[in-house]
């Protein structure tokens, strides 16, 4: 299975494409493709690459678990997780989700 | 340091207001992100893994308080509480959100600081030994150099467009603290018998995928020459410089390529076409930026401080922070003092908006409102009286800022790796927290002695891992993190490239990997004063790998 992600123009968050074609920052919610549908999802973004919403969309590989979708590298847990060990604790942010 | 007159402060000004009105053009639509992008980093904006990441130039290192307690301010109101101090010792703040960055560059300008050359591939912010003009083994303050470097560097219209980013490091002290055998160019300002003043000029150092020590292409460059013979380097390298391949684009491979002969001769004769005009450098002007960097009036004391000692007496946290974090001072009775940003279990080079404020409230009370950012991502207040000391230490110990590690194994390099930067192959942050728990028992480092480790999550290096007498370079095996492990490299006066010493390592083997290094050493080194690099280059190689080599099977 895939998901499509990319940054948010305004603030650089990252966001996954949903089946509504929203962008949302929580992984749960990004849209599961089968590898057929992959490229009109991106062809789909790039239109709100146009529209100023997102910048650099692409695909990225999951496991679909049983908490949701789980990317399969880990640099892409990360992005999707924030930082495993960076100062953050020191201010709200999303819980640290990446292995 | 430097003081801004009027054309810097206009200048800086209207870049604020010219990148205002190219973000708006961004948000607006009328800018894609592909013409937007260099313009972006022309300010030093970067879109990282999770946001977009601010680096603000501290150039060769130097803050006043003022400035430090603005870049507080703008890490508690703009970022996420913290900024992260850097190996080419700058700031970064990893949360800012696109919108409010011109709001932020304007704060900075108010302060006469900028994000521009930051980025792309230009002259970057010169960097200097954290101790200049403070330490005692310093035989000229290089400092007025690096600012007359920072002016004529700073937007040179012929040098904007580079085949690649351009680094410049200068020392002016018996040891080099700013690792100028792994710049583009490296500077050693020198006195010679006679009693005039010039550089030893070390071209074409650097990391990265190709590592090379710098070549040493003049001995002695009289003072005056200074800018027109570093501007005859640059248009060389501008001409010759490769720019078909970013990974071949530096000017190390240029000299690896062309031979260090053949960029010498065109050196030289540029240099001889252009000395001697415009570029030259009065006595009388260089005598002039020299005195904004005058000593600050120490006032005389005894080379022992009575207080000093009476504290260490009954104070062993102080009197250990004393013999870690504390350096000799050229001016008997004083020291510099290094706030390390490495506690067990912290984020290497972090501080807090509310650790700021107090860094500058100690400088502006013990150390006249001055202070550096160390390429080992530490702060230093450069001139404290000894009998000051233990009040500061009181308060930097209130403040979580007391860690007296200064360049023992928990002092690591560390690069932000993959919890921010988008290049990283791996994490660097969770290797270095586990390597400082694993080292915070004072006796075992006090055991070990000063060591240089240095973390990379990627081969470009940023923590210096090649000249780690222990470096560690994360890479990318089948999406996952693997670390391979160097040892052997020095960027001081004994530069040496690391070698790779084994087979690479999961993460939950890095710390034992680094413990088994740390501990052939132990075995080998003939006396607790022998340096890793100097038993390195006693026993070799071999001693580490087949020590790895066990730890992996
Ligand atoms: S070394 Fe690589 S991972 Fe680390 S900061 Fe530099 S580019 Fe990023």
């Amino acid at each position: 299975m895939q998901i499509v992600t990319a940054n948010r123009l305004v603030d650089g968050r990252v966001v996954f494409r949903t089946a509504a074609g929203h962008w949302s920052e929580t992984l749960a919610a990004a849209l599961l493709l089968d590898a057929a549908d992959v490229s009109a999802a991106l062809a789909a973004s790039a239109a709100d690459v146009a529209a100023r919403r997102i910048v650099a969309p692409y695909a990225v590989e999951v496991t679909l678990t049983s908490s949701g979708p789980v990317p399969k590298t880990v640099r892409e847990r990360i992005r999707a997780g924030g930082p495993t060990s960076g100062s953050e604790t020191l201010a709200p942010t999303r819980p640290a989700r990446a292995a | 340091m430097y003081v801004y007159d009027d054309f810097d402060r206009r200048f800086v000004a209207a870049r604020v207001e010219q990148f205002r009105d190219q973000v708006a053009r961004r948000l607006s639509g009328e800018l894609t992100e592909e013409q937007f992008r260099p313009l972006r980093l022309m300010n030093g904006v970067y879109l990282q893994l999770h946001s977009y990441m601010l680096r603000v130039a501290i150039p060769y290192g130097t803050l006043s308080s003022t400035q430090l307690r603005r870049l507080a301010r703008i890490a508690r109101t703009h970022d996420r509480g913290y900024g992260h101090f850097t190996t080419r010792q700058n700031i970064q703040f990893n949360w800012p959100s696109l919108e409010k960055i011109p709001g932020i560059l304007a704060e900075l300008a108010e302060v006469e600081m900028h994000a521009i050359q930051t980025s792309g591939n230009c002259i970057r912010s010169i960097t200097s030994d954290h101790f200049a003009g403070a330490s005692a083994d310093e035989v000229v303050d290089p400092r007025p150099y690096a600012e007359i470097l920072r002016q004529w560097s700073s937007v040179h219209p012929e040098f904007g467009f580079l085949p690649r980013k351009f680094k410049i490091a200068i020392t002016g002290a018996v040891q080099d603290r700013a690792a100028i055998r792994v710049h583009d160019v490296g500077l050693r300002v020198v006195r010679r018998d006679d009693g005039e003043i010039g550089f030893t000029v070390f071209v074409g150092g650097g990391l990265g995928r190709s590592p090379f020590l710098a070549w040493e292409l003049r001995n002695f460059l009289p003072e005056k020459d200074l800018l027109a013979y570093v501007e005859a380097i640059l248009r060389v390298y501008n001409l010759y410089g490769r720019r078909d391949n970013k990974y071949k684009a530096r000017i190390k491979i240029l000299m690896h390529e062309a031979g260090f002969e053949t960029v010498r001769d065109e050196v030289e004769a540029e240099f001889a076409r252009i000395r001697g005009r415009a570029l030259e450098l009065p006595a009388a002007d260089v005598a002039r930026i020299a005195r904004r960097f005058a000593l600050p009036a120490l006032a005389g004391r005894p080379a022992v401080s009575v207080v000093e000692a009476a504290a260490a007496a009954a104070d062993p946290a102080f009197a250990r922070f004393v013999a870690t974090n504390v350096t000799p001072h050229k001016v008997t009775g004083h020291a510099s003092l290094t706030i390390s940003l490495k506690p067990v279990g912290g984020v290497p080079g972090d501080a807090t908006a509310d650790q700021m404020d107090l860094v500058a409230d100690l400088a502006e009370r013990h150390a006249f409102g001055e202070i550096r950012v160390g390429h080992r991502q530490n702060l230093i207040l450069p001139h404290v009286a000894r009998d000051d000391l233990p009040a500061i230490h009181a308060a930097l110990a209130a403040a979580g800022l007391a860690t007296a590690n200064a360049g023992l194994a928990g002092d690591t390099i560390t690069c932000p790796g993959l919890d921010f930067c988008a290049l990283a192959n791996a994490r660097s942050i969770p290797v270095a927290k586990k390597i400082s728990h694993r080292f915070a028992d004072p006796a075992r480092a006090d055991e070990i002695g000063p060591i240089d480790i240095k973390i990379s999550g990627c081969i470009n290096a940023c923590g210096h891992h090649h000249v780690g007498a222990i470096g560690i370079l994360g890479v990318d095996r089948k999406g996952e993190e693997f670390y391979q492990i160097t040892v052997g490299g020095s960027a001081g006066d004994d530069a040496r490239l690391g070698d790779i010493a084994g087979p690479g390592f999961r993460p939950h083997r890095v710390t034992d990997a680094v413990e088994t290094v740390i501990d052939t050493w132990l075995d080998h080194r003939v006396a607790p004063s022998e340096s890793f690099v100097d038993t390195y280059r006693r026993v070799g190689l071999a001693p580490f790998r087949e020590a790895l080599a066990a730890l992996a099977r």
